[in-house]
């Protein structure tokens, strides 16, 4: 383990992971690699998930190749040097801030998007001029695999690198020193590995979950909220972090609601869920009985059927939930989708605002102002109105949680300045040495007076005084030169 | 026993009412910050002197000015600060609204040291205050007077409910970090910074560590060595050498090494006089710990320029150390001292070599006529931030962020950074209701036909690029 990590420091200290023209040129070989291997991916996703090809590509290559296309364009102008405004005493200099690469990132892997969930965030350290470590997830295990193999064909096999392993590996990956560490999975591993990385003072990106509220307003078209929240929910069998965990509503709409996702779960998987081909699984036995155990005690509306020789729950919803029960204790991660009536939207805020801040909130209404008060009187990672999951697909948009749900952000460019360092530079020359003699002791007070009236912003606002200003500093560093010369 | 329940309950209660998130009461808040840096102006200046025999003119320039300037800029933009920024969209999102909003993350916790008290406590309120945190501070003990005053004098100024001030020494932070934050912010060494992230790591709470190490000042040969020695002495010596972005040393060659001494002794002459120990412009040892340490480092290489101490005033004269060996003590800690050692390289290359063997430091300095020379220090080695012919003037560009990277620190922070630092910067996409059938391509059951459709409405920009399969 320390040995591959250290071949990865070797290779990023040689510097050639630095300049553009690398960098870019890796971008298009993983480019490359997803076109050509897409066959092979596709393939690794079904087996392990039992997803569709057209669910594989349009959730996950899809996603990758968008990256790739924005990264390769925008790049060039991500790694420029940012010029930054100056203040009297630095007119005359250079001052900018300029990404530089951090060193060798960690990235670990989820299993519910085994090929998102990697890539996206290689891309952005690859962007950002690092070393990578790429650690996926085992129990997506053929995606691993895959991922072991091909990515040394196109990429440079020493400075990117995939380890596979499971948990025992993954502690001693984390006793090595990393300059970065992108994790993506639960809130309990989360904390084992920011711990790890606190003894080498490793910045960390925790990418975590929690439970997604989702509040159903009476005043919204009915139908369409359905039909996204159905979409959103039962997508890659409900495990993505960003589902919409719950549905929060007045009790009169409970019925529509069930009646609704009912039609549209029919519409999108047919009268046998279990033969649509659209219709994915649970990734293993551990989690199926865990889901299936949430169902105890509940009122089912409809579903809840389930297969455990193919791991199949049936998209289920449940109604008139008890806040205290176990479906509400835990993030669900799979088809089952509750509903809590709540009387209205202030009890909805307080009912969120009493719980954990989740990685998304969800609020469907046509009126504006409400969804506006929902957003201003809770918190969450991020928020998509009127739909669900979107505002993942915007990478202009920062992708991460807070508080329990995570720290950090990445996607675009919130990705290449994840994985960069932004150092702060100022060149000065060694000339004009008497503007400097003001501020070298023996001290007095006039000094202090010069000191207090050049560093106090009380010209902010008005251009004319400070024009004067620089003139009056001017006269004052030649007078001072010709007084000490 | 936990004693800050209670403080901690009522600030989050108070945090959960909303009082702090109008731009009205964030800004009556730094108008009472305000008030405070005005009003007491003396009692600070005194406060400073009496810890750090610190002189007017530098506590002016390093704290007070600094404060008022971070507190001005924050009222003149906080509307702007606050606004939700739009970003651009894609094509499924084109209809849409696409914004990032910045929030408080609700109790934020900030500890600040000794050697800059008023700076490093202010300088991050102003930011926490801004952003729409309530506040918990825990200023250093070891800066008695200035203590003193932020934890009597300071609360009158802002509103109660919504800020307190912890006191202790290392016991009580221990019992204080058991706690859960929304946010903390650390200014100090590094390791006390593994113990701040790991007690973080905890409750998941997203940290900024303003740390340190030891800050390389490479001098090259193509120099005018009075104005590098002007420079490098004045920003070494100031506050008695207990600056988290001081040069730490000199790298530089043996003939420049002659040419710098003379150019040093007279620097320091000029600063402080014959007997430095005698001009009130120069700093005092915060402790006698500190004062112990420091004395222990004198003995390593040879004192070339000063070398002097006394154990009653904490004073330690301006001293240069030659013959310093990469093994001696003042080279494995941060020296925090107005202590400058010398060691002798042959060239740029191998000065750079022995930078990038160790740690990364919060700053890094280079001198030289010749701007290749600055350049190529700067793109080979990695530093929290950098400054060329100069020593942290970089600091007081509130444009600039100002933070460490690897062992000297994670995150950033002064004018809008600081804002930015104390804000949860969450992703909203608000849709329409409309444009369902759109919406149609992607839900099941899935043909083949909505595939080319699909891949056009992403993030395909890159024109020439065959995508389509």
């Amino acid at each position: 383990m320390e040995q591959l990590v250290l071949r990865a420091r070797a290779a990023f200290q040689t510097g050639r992971s630095r300049p553009l023209s690398f960098r870019l040129q890796q971008l298009r070989a993983l480019q490359r690699m997803v076109q050509e291997c897409q066959k092979e991916i596709l393939g690794a996703l079904a087996q392990d998930l039992h997803k569709s090809e057209f669910n594989a590509f349009s959730q996950e290559v899809v996603s990758i190749l968008g990256e790739l296309d924005h990264v390769l364009e925008k790049l060039p102008e991500w790694v420029a040097p940012e010029p930054a405004k100056k203040n009297l005493l630095t007119m005359m200099d250079e001052a900018y801030v300029h990404s530089e690469p951090l060193g060798v990132i960690l990235i670990i892997g989820a299993w519910n998007y085994p090929f998102v969930l990697n890539i996206q965030p290689l891309i952005g350290a690859i962007a950002a001029g690092n070393a990578v470590i790429v650690k996926p997830s085992e129990l997506s295990e053929k995606t691993a695999t895959l991922l072991a193999k091909i990515l040394p064909q196109y990429l440079d096999k020493e400075l990117y690198q995939v380890i596979n392993g499971g948990v025992k590996e993954t502690t001693e990956l984390l006793k090595q020193r990393f300059d970065h560490i992108l994790y993506t999975g639960s809130t309990g591993v989360g904390k084992i590995v920011m711990e790890a990385a606190a003894k080498h003072l490793t910045p960390v990106t925790l990418e975590l979950g929690g439970k997604s509220p989702c509040y159903i307003d009476k005043d919204c078209n009915l139908d369409i909220a359905c039909r996204r929240v159905t979409w959103g929910k039962y997508m890659n069998c409900g495990q993505i972090c960003i589902a919409p965990d719950y549905i929060l509503c007045e009790p009169s709409l409970q019925s529509q609601i069930v009646e609704r996702i009912k039609e549209t779960v029919r519409e999108f998987y047919g009268e046998e869920i279990k033969k649509s081909p659209d219709y994915e699984r649970i990734i293993n036995l551990h989690h199926f009985k865990r889901v299936t155990s949430l169902l105890e005690g509940q009122k089912i509306a409809f579903g809840g059927e389930t297969d455990e020789a193919t791991r199949y729950i049936a998209p289920t919803v449940l109604t008139d939930v008890n806040p205290n029960s176990k479906v509400m204790q835990e993030e669900i991660f799979g088809p089952v989708l509750p509903i809590v009536p709540v009387k209205n939207a202030d009890e909805a805020i307080q009912f969120i605002n009493q719980r954990e801040k989740p990685l998304a909130l969800y609020v469907f209404s046509n009126n504006n102002k409400l969804i506006k008060r929902m957003i201003e009187e809770t918190s969450s990672g991020g928020v998509t109105g009127n739909d669900v999951i979107m505002h993942f697909t915007l990478s202009s948009l920062p992708f991460g949680g807070v508080g329990n749900s995570g720290m950090g952000a990445y996607h675009g460019k919130h990705s290449f300045d994840t994985f960069s360092h932004r150092r702060s530079c100022l060149i000065k020359k060694l000339k004009m040495e008497g503007a400097n003699k003001l501020r070298y002791p023996p001290n007095s007070q006039s000094k202090v007076d010069w000191a207090s009236f050049f560093l106090l912003k009380r010209f902010n606002k008005v251009r004319i005084g400070l024009f004067f200003l620089a003139f009056l500093g001017i006269l004052v560093a030649i007078t001072v030169k010709f007084q000490y010369c | 026993m936990n004693p800050f329940l209670d403080t901690l309950q009522s600030l989050r209660d108070a945090f959960g009412s909303g009082k702090t998130r109008p731009a009205e009461f964030r800004a009556a808040q730094l108008e009472g910050l305000n008030r405070f840096l005005k009003e007491n102006r003396d009692a600070l200046l005194a406060a400073l002197a009496q810890d750090l025999h610190k002189a007017p003119f530098e506590s002016e320039i390093s704290e007070i000015s600094i404060c008022q300037s971070e507190i001005n800029l924050a009222l003149n933009n906080l509307h702007s600060w606050m606004k939700d920024e739009h970003v651009s969209k894609n094509l499924a999102t084109q209809l849409d609204t696409a914004f990032i909003r910045r929030e408080p993350y609700g109790v934020v916790l900030i500890i600040s040291p000794w050697n800059y008290p008023l700076n490093l406590v202010l300088v991050p309120l102003v930011g926490a205050i801004a952003a729409g945190n309530c506040v918990v501070l825990k200023p250093s003990e070891m800066s008695k007077s200035m203590e003193k005053i932020i934890s009597e004098v300071l609360p009158s100024y802002l509103d109660k409910n919504c800020f307190a001030v912890v006191l202790g020494g290392p016991q009580e932070t221990t019992t204080l970090l058991e706690n859960k934050f929304d946010y903390i912010f650390f200014t100090g060494n590094p390791s006390v910074g593994r113990i701040v992230m790991s007690a973080a790591s905890k409750y998941l709470t997203p940290i900024t560590l303003e740390l340190g190490g030891k800050n390389p000042c490479y001098v090259d040969d193509n120099c005018d060595p009075q104005n590098v020695a002007n420079r490098v002495a004045w920003f070494r010596f100031f506050n008695a050498g207990q600056t988290c972005v001081a040069p730490d040393y000199i790298l530089c060659t043996r003939e420049t090494q002659e040419k710098l001494l003379p150019a040093l002794q007279n620097a320091v002459t000029q600063f402080y006089g014959k007997d430095p120990q005698g001009s009130p412009d120069l700093g005092r040892i915060i402790s006698d710990k500190h004062f112990h340490r420091l004395r222990g480092l004198l003995g390593n290489g040879r004192a070339a320029i000063g070398g002097q101490s006394d154990e009653q005033e904490r004073y330690i004269a301006p001293t240069v150390l030659v013959d310093v060996k990469e093994t001696d003590p003042v080279m494995q800690e941060e020296i925090f001292g107005p202590i400058l050692p010398i060691l002798n390289v042959q060239s740029i290359d191998e000065a750079i070599a022995f930078i990038r063997k160790r740690e990364k430091p919060l700053a890094l300095y280079a001198f030289s006529k010749d701007s290749k020379v600055v350049r190529q220090m700067l793109e080979q080695t990695s530093s929290g931030g950098f400054c060329g012919n100069d020593g942290f003037m970089h600091m007081t560009l509130t444009t600039l962020p100002f933070g460490g990277v690897g062992n000297s620190g994670m995150g950033m922070y002064h004018g809008k950074f600081s804002f930015d630092t104390f804000s949860h910067q969450r992703g909203c996409l608000l849709r329409s209701s409309g444009m369902e059938k759109l919406n149609s391509l992607r839900y099941p059951p899935y043909a083949q036909r909505n595939l080319g459709l699909l891949l056009s409405m992403v993030e395909i920009s890159h024109k020439g690029q065959c995508t389509l399969l």
